[in-house]
């Protein structure tokens, strides 16, 4: 769900035609006074946040002259809002208030429709009423393909209560409140209050629209950074993951930095120099498998710096690039992968990807890797073979052991760890040398060093291709298909060549996935 | 029996000529499902697994006979148009399998499929298995695994997690307890086929002694199964999990959700409401083997 700003709703309600108080955003004291100036009469000022209850914090203020605008809105900017700080404020006429109702749009998941709530008490008590007195509160169900008409809306504000022109005000202010909600495909609409001011005029004061995740591309111009269901804006790791998912829909990759660890304990590396707190780096695989895993590693007392998901069969390339993501998280102790046991994935794509991040990374602290499904046992093998030289130890395990086991052993190997912490590096992965043999991928390129291939008996990259687009000219590995249909994905970026070569030949093949900004990231810790 | 689908039924797929439907077309198959055609606009007369590909649903069922079940494999934002034309063709459940299709869409979709008394399993689900009969969607992933890995007996799943689905299955199989049918109701917040209208399903087929339900926080699906339960419409012994305690409720309900749900969706009410209905309610997948050993043991007593 992309949650709009109070700022952004009530520019698409007055498109719609609905009355907003008169305002704009300020983003220094300075605009916030020319703004009071203008308007030329008592502002209300409003923190630009996600964070509801933004009262209560302080983000609301009133200010009579432009001068007190001006202080109250140097107040209000940097203030912090659960560690993030407030960089925008809206700065309005404050409205005459002759009655507050309530405005609402919600996806009825038993009936399966839009449901259209109004209140005839609107404002902060609004859940309260509805406790309460249930009967103050009037529910649509709206028919999605008809949409919603005047006619419903008339009766729907006559049963709460409202009579005269004010019924049809409403009743006109519900309809456009939909059409504006659908046409941007809002999964929820507040508003919260609908003020019916002292000049007769409906307004909406206050609006949160929350946009389907899933239309958001359909609507370029709401200029939606991340289509997530955030209540802070994404961290700089978040917005490094969200662009890797964006460029590669092969699978899906979801990584979340656990907000409220960091907020309690200040940045990440605090919580990690913490002896009471043990962080660790959390890959989950599929939502529901990820939710369970992660409810066991939490019921071991452990702490998840992140919360990731790597599921419907993404390729090892992925998997890799949310490794490496995880591993941009100073302070972890341990990390611990593990999705629902039973994925129907083949899960040596993961195994391979979580290989190469480890080696590159020179892990050294422990991993308990939990890869059940289909091909588990192969998966296993791969990370027992591969990973037995790095000095954090890595633990494979498939369907039959279950979360709670390997949360045991995640914490069992911690205790053994003796302490080991993740120091984020900045460790290049061996390069390629220049202009040597090589093809792109859909998001990389695979590099040949052929003077060693040259002494290579088994050519065994050739074999580990399980695609097939590798064959032996001139004794040298080359690419079997054209290098177009390698870069548009035949190329399936398994890393199977790779692996075979560095454990099994001379360590001459380089596969470069590059995370775009993740460098400058790991610089700015 | 089974619920919902059977080694008769007479399936179709929609987006066969995919890459993933011409892959699931091969596991349903190879499983059991009777696949008689597939559906790709344009590419009607080629044939994939063995399986006639035709123009249109309408065709498929014109040239192959009835249709009881389409299974959807478009891309996403192609969903809408392809379940509104399996319904306008009379077909009477529908499995969308594809992600990320537009909450409004999905609306559509079961509003024409409430005219036409039809339902839909999804969108965002593997699908469903009757073991030993037929598949629908992706459950399992290759046949020979999901003939391994399920076996037939009296238990029900349903599961908002597709790989919660096939791993309750599995650890219910190993332990030596069969199952029904299981099914992944979707992931997403508006679904055709949700828990409670699994239970309802699995209160009527005599096949199904008990029923495991793999919920998560949000919706109010787990308590409206509570509902259910206390009513009377829903008899038979539940096993249930609830899924992300750990995650903090950081995403608050709108107050709009909130008046609607009355306080419902949070992990604390799922359970609670559960118990208070007397479902079994357990805190790790480990334990509903045992338990379901332990309340089929009691049951064939009685
Ligand atoms: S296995 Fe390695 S060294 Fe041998 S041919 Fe292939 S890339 Fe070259
Ligand atoms: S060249 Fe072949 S083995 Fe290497 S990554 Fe590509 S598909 Fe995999």
């Amino acid at each position: 769900m992309a949650k709009l700003y109070e700022y952004q709703s009530k520019k698409l309600l007055h498109d719609a035609g609905i009355r907003i108080p008169q305002g704009g955003l300020a983003g220094t004291p300075e605009e916030a006074r020319e703004l009071a100036e203008a308007l030329g009469k008592p502002v209300v000022l409003k923190i630009q946040t996600w964070v509801t209850g933004r009262a209560a914090l302080g983000g609301i203020q009133f200010a009579e002259t432009p001068e007190e605008a001006e202080e109250k809105a140097r107040g209000l900017l940097g203030l912090k809002v659960k560690a993030y700080v407030i960089d925008r404020i809206l700065v309005e006429e404050k409205l005459a208030i002759r009655a507050e109702y309530f405005a609402g749009l919600v996806m009825d998941d038993a009936r399966k429709v839009p449901l259209l709530v109004f209140s005839s008490t609107g404002g902060s008590g609004v859940e309260e009423i509805a406790r309460h007195s249930p009967d103050k509160i009037v529910t649509i169900p709206i028919d999605v393909r008809t949409g919603l008409r005047e006619f419903e809306t008339r009766d729907l504000a006559h049963k709460a209560g409202l009579t005269g022109p004010i019924q049809l005000q409403v009743a006109d202010v519900l309809v456009r409140l939909y059409k504006a909600a659908r046409t941007v495909e809002a999964r929820s609409a507040e508003v919260n209050p609908l003020v019916l001011a002292e000049d007769g005029n409906i307004y909406a004061a206050d609006c949160h629209l929350v946009v389907d995740d899933y239309a958001v591309h359909r609507h370029p111009e709401l200029g939606i950074e991340i289509a997530r269901e955030f209540d802070r804006p994404p961290t700089v790791l978040e917005k490094i993951a969200y662009k890797v998912e964006e460029k590669d829909h092969r699978g899906t990759f979801y990584f979340l930095e656990m907000a409220e660890n960091r907020a309690e304990s200040g940045p990440v590396e605090g919580a990690g120099a913490d002896a009471d707190e043990i962080l660790i780096g959390f890959h989950g695989a599929g939502g529901g498998g990820s939710m369970m895993s992660m409810d066991a590693v939490q019921a071991k007392g452990f702490k998840t710096a992140n919360y990731c998901d790597t599921s419907g069969n993404p390729p090892a390339s992925k998997v890799y690039r949310a490794a490496k993501i995880i591993l941009s998280q100073p302070g972890l102790r341990g990390y611990f992968a593990s999705g629902s046991g039973v994925a129907s994935q083949e899960q040596y794509n993961s195994a391979r990807g979580l290989v190469k991040a480890f080696i590159e990374e020179g892990l050294e602290i422990p991993a308990v890797i939990r890869l059940g499904g289909n091909c588990e046992e192969e998966a296993i093998r791969i990370l027992a073979a591969y990973l037995k030289r790095i000095p954090g130890r890595v633990e494979g395990y498939g369907r039959d052991d279950l979360p709670e086991f390997c949360a045991g052993r995640m914490e069992e190997l911690i205790r053994e760890s003796g302490g080991a912490r993740h120091a984020v590096g900045n460790i290049p992965p061996p390069a390629p040398p220049e202009g040597c043999y090589g093809f792109d991928t859909l998001t990389g390129r695979v590099s040949f060093n052929h003077d060693r291939c040259r002494k290579c008996v088994s050519k065994a990259c050739v074999g580990a291709c399980t695609p097939g687009i590798l064959k032996v000219e001139n004794d040298l590995p080359v690419l079997a298909v054209s290098p177009e249909d390698a870069r548009r994905g035949k190329c399936t970026e398994c890393l199977a060549c790779e692996i075979q070569c560095r454990f099994h030949e001379r360590a001459a093949i380089f596969i470069e996935l590059p995370i775009p900004g993740l460098e400058a990231y790991r610089k700015s810790l | 029996m089974s619920i919902l689908v059977d080694e008769r039924s007479r399936v179709i797929i929609q987006g066969i000529t995919g890459r993933e439907g011409m892959a699931r077309t091969r596991l349903m198959k190879e499983y059991g499902t009777n696949v008689v055609g597939g559906v790709t606009p344009g590419r009607g007369g080629q044939e994939v697994e063995g399986v006639p590909v035709f123009d249109s649903v309408e065709e498929a069922r014109e040239k192959t006979g009835p249709v009881d079940i389409s299974v959807i494999f478009v891309p996403a934002a192609l969903v809408r148009d392809a379940a509104l034309e399996a319904l306008a063709a009379d077909v009477k459940l529908l499995v969308l399998v594809p992600d990320r299709v537009p909450i409004y869409d999905v609306l559509e979709i079961a509003r024409t499929a409430e005219d036409k008394g039809a339902r839909f399993v999804g969108p965002n689900t593997l699908g469903l298995l009757s073991p030993g009969k037929a598949v629908l969607g992706m459950i399992g992933g290759r046949a020979e695994r999901a003939r391994e890995w399920f076996l037939r007996g009296p238990v029900g799943v349903s599961s908002r997690s597709g790989g919660m689905t096939s791993s309750i299955a599995y650890y219910l199989s190993k332990a030596g307890i069969g199952l029904s049918t299981i099914v992944h109701v979707g992931g997403d917040p508006i679904i055709g086929t949700s828990h409670p209208e699994v239970m309802a399903l699995f209160q009527d087929d005599p096949e199904t002694k008990l029923a495991v339900m793999f919920g998560e926080i949000g919706t109010t699906q787990e308590e409206r199964v509570a509902d259910l339960i206390q009513s009377g419409r829903f008899t038979k012994p539940l096993i249930a999990y609830i899924g992300g305690k750990a995650a903090k409720s950081g995403t608050r309900f709108s107050h709009a959700g909130a008046i609607v749900e009355g306080g419902r969706g949070s992990y604390e009410t799922k359970v609670q409401r559960l118990r208070e209905a007397g479902a079994h309610v357990v805190d790790a997948i480990a334990d509903i083997p045992k338990k379901a050993a332990e309340l089929l043991a009691t049951a064939t007593e009685a």
